[in-house]
């Protein structure tokens, strides 16, 4: 039957995504100056597993390579995994939200939000920990703004809320730019440069759990809504004659997309591109249906995310911020989808 | 399921739009409304859709006041037939049919095998199960329209509201989409239907509902109430009904006699 071809072929994608995002996770725990053969990588993988169990494994390795991918490595490549998986889900559900495949985590301003804050934190000589939470709080406060705005504005919602998004956001990108000004140029302002173009060099294992809490947070109810996503992509009047709560389930979607995205800029900085390119690549692959679609751009983002950050960290013998690499891989990536030819569904 | 409405008033910013609009339609009953265009047509249907709650008078769905339903609980009651627009994202015709039975489903929950079956029934009723895995946007206007109309099926309402559901069909789609609304109004469906052709309430409309000046021009059987003179009140034209062993045909006048009486 024609129909289960189509779930077939859907399965099959997400599975391949699973399998590349698996690979590219084991591969990448052995990329660095101390070599660590792939064998060892998935030994002592296995090793900790058990022994969170209370389990022993017996040890074939030296303590340097185990350093080396557990204390140094994992809590990068599985940042970079959560990073571009959430970034890629906010990315989907705004562009389904806005009805607008060119909507990107940072419509709302998020972005320049988190850079003013974390700017902010810069200037006045906060730790690292108070740079990711004034970041956090900036993009979470710059969007509350952006929707008591735009449920002021008569007219109509979605109008409203990008309008205001580009208002708000470039308020902030002012503050920043006044920021840098008077930052001190010995030192602070770089910071806040090399902050504001993406970096995960400063992932450490105790920041993971306060960054994937909030993921969390946000990515199961967009997850549970997927299906609900296609229907407010049909537009207002007509999702709500089907019986859909339009203005709930968009402030709700928005909530958690919003959610996603602070918990992430806030760790990594600004990383533009993936959340715009990866559900434009899982669109491609699976089809509109955000049933599909969400599972699918977080497995390819997060896969993504992982190769941008490997390239990052070992083209050179400095790091290359990860926000110029997005750019300069993502670009010419996009360009080849636009001039592809189209295959029909 | 009936639909009845009562002295609808509605005003935007002052200007009356809708002026004690009253009529009623039963299950079984094709409902066509007439009225050129802004005469109100569309507000009339945002305000039984509960979506214009702003109105003065009462819409009884089934003896309850709509005013007091929620979306959802009119979802299951009313369903909506817009007219074949582009859609942002591509979906496929059974993830669009699948969409109208969202009113059913808890918030968290997607379709599954039960609602599945009912889409299909639904596109098996319009003769376009076959064209289930194609997109949406690959579809002729024809095809798209009736794909609508079999997402109002998979809604499980029984007042279906189609506005101007022909306005941008060629001609031969135009009948196909009519004739399947039709069928439907003889399996007990309560079809309201707005046009801008009143060849086509002749043709399938058992009552017809005028609107001019946002007022109530006419309301009864079609045969009845279609005349040169309500046209002439409704769009300022001068047409003759014609009887033919096919029934009553409109044929407009050339203008040729009123000028002629002029000189």
């Amino acid at each position: 039957m024609t129909a289960d071809r189509g779930r077939n072929r859907r399965t099959a994608a997400l599975l391949i995504s699973g399998g590349v995002l698996l690979a590219l996770f084991l591969v990448s725990l052995t990329l660095g100056r101390y070599p660590v053969p792939l064998w060892d990588v998935v030994r002592i993988l296995w090793h900790r597993f058990w022994a969170l169990f209370g389990l022993s494994t017996p040890v074939v390795w030296t303590d340097a390579m185990e350093i080396a991918v557990i204390s140094v490595r994992l809590p990068r490549v599985v940042m970079a995994c959560l990073v571009g998986c959430s970034l890629s889900a906010a990315g989907a559900t705004f562009q389904g939200v806005f009805r607008n495949p060119m909507a990107s985590p940072d419509i709302l301003g998020a972005s320049s939000g988190a850079a003013f804050g974390a700017a902010l934190a810069i200037l006045l000589g906060c730790s690292a920990r108070f740079v990711t939470i004034f970041a956090f709080l900036g993009a979470i406060l710059t969007v509350a703004l952006v929707f008591l705005i735009s449920a002021r504005a008569p007219g109509l919602r979605v109008v409203n809320l990008i309008l205001a998004g580009i208002m708000v956001g470039s308020l902030f990108s002012a503050g920043t730019s006044y920021l840098k000004l008077v930052a001190d140029p010995a030192n602070q302002l770089p910071a806040i440069t090399y902050w504001l173009l993406g970096s995960l060099s400063g992932t450490r294992l105790a920041s993971i759990l306060p960054a994937a809490i909030p993921m969390a947070l946000g990515l199961v109810p967009l997850l549970l809504l997927r299906w609900r996503l296609n229907l407010l992509s049909l537009g207002d009047s007509e999702a709500r004659a089907l019986g859909v709560n339009t203005d709930l389930l968009r402030a709700v979607l928005i909530l958690c997309a919003t959610l996603v995205t602070a918990a992430s800029i806030s760790v990594s900085g600004v990383i533009g591109w993936v959340g715009l390119v990866i559900p434009h690549l899982s669109r491609k692959l699976v089809g509109s249906d955000n049933r599909a679609l969400l599972p699918c751009s977080m497995l390819t983002g997060a896969a993504f995310l992982l190769l941008v950050d490997d390239v990052s960290r070992n083209l050179l013998a400095t790091e290359i911020p990860i926000g110029i690499l997005t750019a300069v891989i993502g670009a010419p990536f996009f360009i080849y989808l636009l001039l592809r030819k189209e295959k029909t569904l | 399921m009936s639909l009845f409405v009562r002295d609808l008033c509605f005003a935007y910013k002052n200007t009356p739009v809708l002026d004690h609009i009253g009529f009623s339609a039963e299950s079984g009953e094709l409902l066509a409304i007439l009225g050129p265009n802004g005469v109100g047509k569309t507000t009339l249907f945002r305000c039984i859709l509960g979506e214009q709650k702003r109105y003065t008078g009462a819409v009884r769905i089934d003896g309850t006041d709509a005013r007091t339903l929620s979306a959802r609980e009119i979802a299951h009651r009313v369903a909506y037939i817009p007219q074949t627009h582009g859609m942002t994202f591509r979906f496929t015709v059974r993830d669009t049919v699948l969409m109208g039975t969202s009113h059913t489903l808890s918030p968290f929950a997607s379709p599954g095998k039960a609602q599945e079956k009912i889409a299909q029934e639904a596109l098996t009723r319009l003769g376009i199960a076959g064209l289930s895995d194609r997109s949406f946007d690959t579809l002729s206007g024809g095809e798209q329209q009736l794909v609508y109309v079999a997402r109002a099926l998979a809604q499980q309402a029984r007042i279906l509201l189609m506005d101007e559901p022909t306005s941008s069909l060629d001609y031969g789609n135009q009948l196909r989409v009519l004739s399947a609304v039709k069928g439907l109004a003889r399996d007990g469906y309560t079809v309201l239907l707005s046009t801008h052709n009143p060849q086509h309430a002749l043709w399938y409309a058992d009552r017809v509902l005028a609107l001019h000046d946002g007022r109530v021009a006419a309301f009864g059987e079609t045969k009845a109430v279609l005349s040169s003179a309500l046209l002439k009140t409704l769009y300022g034209t001068h047409t003759e009904l014609y009887e033919t062993p096919g029934g009553p045909v409109i044929l407009p006048v050339p203008d040729e006699t009123e000028e002629g009486e002029k000189q």
